[in-house]
């Protein structure tokens, strides 16, 4: 049996947050774990820095140089004049912490406080069980990671980045920056500067991953930034399911997320990336992800923003060869103080290739949530079809929804269609709903739930159930 | 007129109103447990914005009178001062003409959470719901009683529904939460003969000496297997006429013009309420 790696469908102890007994209990959301940070870096960023995290994780002198190129292109870059408002001070960051010197191999060598935050993560009994297959970003690093044997086997590679930099070189240099050169963009080239720990997946030719693959990532040091940096390679006719979430602690001061995801998949390859993120209100979460889906090839990304102060994410496919096909979902809650800028980008550089987005917002308590979406037809990507669909339900008068959707068509023999809506919750489904007996609050969440059921439904079961406590949570207090 | 001991729903001078225009002029109305009820009258005479009063719509503001719960001894609850989840939890139900759809929404799920507050009428908000195994057999065994397809519990309420199946969700609702009191709005509308044959069956299957029922209906057939104790003809905001099936029969055949004439005063609010109808319409309509 190869499912050591994942929960079981409907084994509620393993579900990685929100199994306490209280639904509601808001704290859990809101600890802090006293872990010791063996090396702490100052604040700031500079060459000096850079360089000390390069040779603090024994880097080879290619990634050392690639790091302090990426900071000269980070310094040369300006501030983004678009989507949200980033007010960051860039000195004012811890760019590195290592919480342990060794990853933890086996459970007994993981570190009491690192067991204390999985159990208030509500994984109380089942954490060995849990555990044993995930790969759990806690701080900067990887603390812990197993890898199911009979995986191995087949030759899948399931490790954190920094592990993958000195074990496997070659696909490294091959493919990491090159889907997201730190050119791209501001925050991909100050990823690249300091980035720290993520997962590296390879899975070779033919072989399909028939279970999702999770990590846990969370923030857990004051004002610290967090600049994971996963790439997966899926080689041609390999499947995968990557799932990523995040609960992050509440804390007082700024603090800045910016994670870059680099995916490829070969010839006639499927991925599937699967994120929900629920930060604290203060996070900037500035993050690039693409994918490069080659002949036949199948990338989809489902995308879940909640939390933080501002969010700018536009998961992307470049669809680079005939028979391509790209699909971003995306669901984002914006609720008081919160900005989700967030949305999706499909490329169609080769013929034939098709994608979809699907887009859902909700906006709440004066929350903002714009969705921005790019689909651009490169010229000779003939007989391309793209769809983009984005729906808004905005809970009261306060909150705010735009759309900007961008269509850049070079090419004649193409089809592609848009469709937006916004909505509010009508008094009449409310009336409806409480005339049998459902509270108003229960009403407008069971509605909300609904809205964005088309996108649940697609998730794995626990992060499902997951993904409606956390509505449910968002929703709380948030009628009479 | 019910008997002394008996559980009802007590309904005294209510005036109601609508964006300022009063709708409901004073209406009377005493329905006891087990009892069947049809309230007929033609288009406008207020017969829904009872139902809706009743259940509490947030849209209509009850100007005067009240609307009870007596309990067979004697005490007595004031359905006004309730929300409306409060009034369903009390054992008011309002089967609507035109229930809302809820997309994404199964109809299974809903139901379930409908039937733990109805049942539980203390549950507090996050508290567990019924369990689902104990739920799912009653669903299906309710189901199978009413003829109802097992995959209509896995459809989204309501959402796609043809007027038929709207209808026969909404019977199985009824079906599910066995309301001390239910107010069944024009639960044959747009159904064809045999279906409304159907409801009218369903109903019955339903009903009981434990539960009272007000049907609100333009046609007899409704009745046909719901046999009404009382039938009430409401005109102009109030009820103007009450007797037995015979009055149901009646109407069906002959139209309102008897009931206009016997009743000239309320046949005058009538005129004057489609006139204030006319008067608010965005586009004026000439004569």
């Amino acid at each position: 049996m190869a499912t050591g790696l994942h929960p079981s469908a409907g084994d509620s102890s393993t579900i990685a947050i929100g199994t306490g007994d209280a639904i509601g209990d808001i704290n859990k959301y809101d600890f802090r774990t006293d872990s010791p940070a063996v090396f702490k870096a100052r604040r700031g960023i500079d060459a000096g820095i850079v360089a000390q995290i390069s040779e603090m994780k024994r880097e080879p002198a290619w990634m050392r140089d690639f790091r302090l190129k990426s900071l000269e292109i980070f310094n040369s870059k300006p501030m983004p004049h678009w989507g949200g408002d980033i007010a960051v001070n860039f000195q004012d960051i811890f760019y590195y912490l290592k919480p342990a010197e060794q990853q933890g191999k086996t459970w007994e060598e993981v570190p009491d406080a690192i067991k204390k935050t999985f159990d208030r993560l509500g994984i109380p009994e089942a954490e060995r069980k849990f555990l044993s297959g995930v790969k759990a970003q806690f701080e900067s690093e990887v603390v812990y990671g197993s890898l199911q044997e009979d995986l191995s086997k087949q030759g899948v590679i399931f490790t954190d980045t920094d592990t993958a930099v000195r074990e496997h070189p070659e696909l490294l240099r091959e493919y990491f920056g090159r889907i997201i050169p730190p050119t791209d963009n501001k925050f991909a080239a100050l990823n690249s500067a300091v980035w720290s720990g993520g997962s590296f997946i390879y899975v070779p030719k033919g072989v399909k991953i028939e279970f999702p693959l999770q990590a846990y990532f969370r923030i857990n040091a004051e004002s610290m930034g967090q600049f994971e940096r996963t790439l997966i390679i899926v080689d041609e006719g390999a499947q995968v399911h990557y799932v990523e979430g995040c609960t992050a602690p509440m804390y007082s001061t700024e603090s800045l997320h910016s994670a870059v995801v680099e995916i490829v998949v070969k010839k006639h390859g499927r991925c599937r990336y699967t994120t929900i993120q629920n930060w604290a209100n203060n996070i900037y979460n500035l993050v690039t992800k693409r994918a490069m889906a080659y002949e036949g090839a199948m990338m989809e990304w489902i995308d879940g923003n909640l939390g933080s102060h501002l969010t700018m994410k536009y998961p992307a496919v470049y669809m680079m060869e005939p028979g391509a096909r790209g699909e971003i979902l995306s669901i984002a809650f914006a609720s008081a103080g919160q900005h989700q800028d967030a949305g999706a980008k499909l490329v169609h550089a080769a013929p034939n290739t098709s994608g979809r987005i699907v887009s859902k917002s909700i906006s709440k308590n004066g929350g903002r949530s714009s969705y921005r979406g790019l689909v651009r037809v490169e010229p000779g990507a003939r007989k391309s079809r793209s769809s983009v669909v984005c729906d808004a339900l905005i809970l009261d008068d306060k909150s705010r929804s735009d759309t900007y959707p961008y269509i850049e068509i070079e090419e004649q023999d193409v089809s592609i269609g848009h469709e937006a809506s916004v909505s509010k919750i009508g008094e009449e489904q409310l009336f409806y709903l409480t005339s049998r007996g459902l509270t108003e609050a229960e009403a407008s969440t069971m509605i909300v739930s609904g809205f964005i059921e088309p996108l649940v439904k697609e998730l794995p079961m626990e992060y499902a159930v997951e993904m409606n406590r956390l509505i449910e949570l968002q929703m709380e207090g948030s009628v009479g | 007129m019910t008997a002394p001991g008996q559980e009802k729903l007590v309904i005294s001078g209510l005036h109601a109103a609508v964006d300022g225009q009063e709708i409901l002029k004073g209406v009377d109305l005493e329905i006891g447990r087990g009892e069947i009820h049809a309230l007929m009258g033609p288009n406008g005479s207020g017969k829904s914005t009872l139902g809706y009063c009743i259940m509490g719509h947030p849209s209509y503001e009850v100007t005067a009178g009240s609307i009870e719960l007596v309990e067979a001894d004697g005490t007595r609850h004031d359905l006004l001062a309730m929300e409306p989840d409060q009034r369903a939890r009390a054992g008011v139900f309002l089967a609507f003409q035109r229930p809302m759809s809820i997309p994404g929404v199964r109809l299974a799920d809903f139901l379930r959470h409908a039937v733990t507050n109805v049942r539980n009428p203390d549950r507090k908000e996050g508290q567990e719901l019924m369990p689902m195994r104990d739920f799912r057999s009653e669903l299906k065994a309710k189901m199978a009683d009413l003829s109802i397809d097992t995959e209509f519990a896995r459809r989204y309420v309501n959402d796609g529904f043809s007027g038929g199946e709207m209808k026969r969700a909404e019977i199985l609702q009824l079906a599910m939460l066995r309301p001390k009191f239910a107010i069944l709005d024009e639960t044959d509308s747009g159904l064809d003969a045999d279906a409304v044959r159907l409801a009218s069956q369903s109903i019955a299957r339903i009903g009981g000496a434990e539960m009272g029922i007000l049907i609100i209906t333009h046609h007899e057939q409704l009745l046909e297997h719901n046999i009404p104790l009382r039938t009430h003809v409401m005109l102009g905001g109030r009820i103007v006429e009450s007797g037995g099936p015979e009055l149901a029969a009646e109407l069906h055949k002959r139209g309102y013009e008897r009931i206009r004439a016997a009743y000239p005063e309320a046949a005058a609010a009538e005129r004057s309420l489609q006139d204030a109808a006319t008067s608010n319409a965005p586009h004026p309509v000439t004569a």
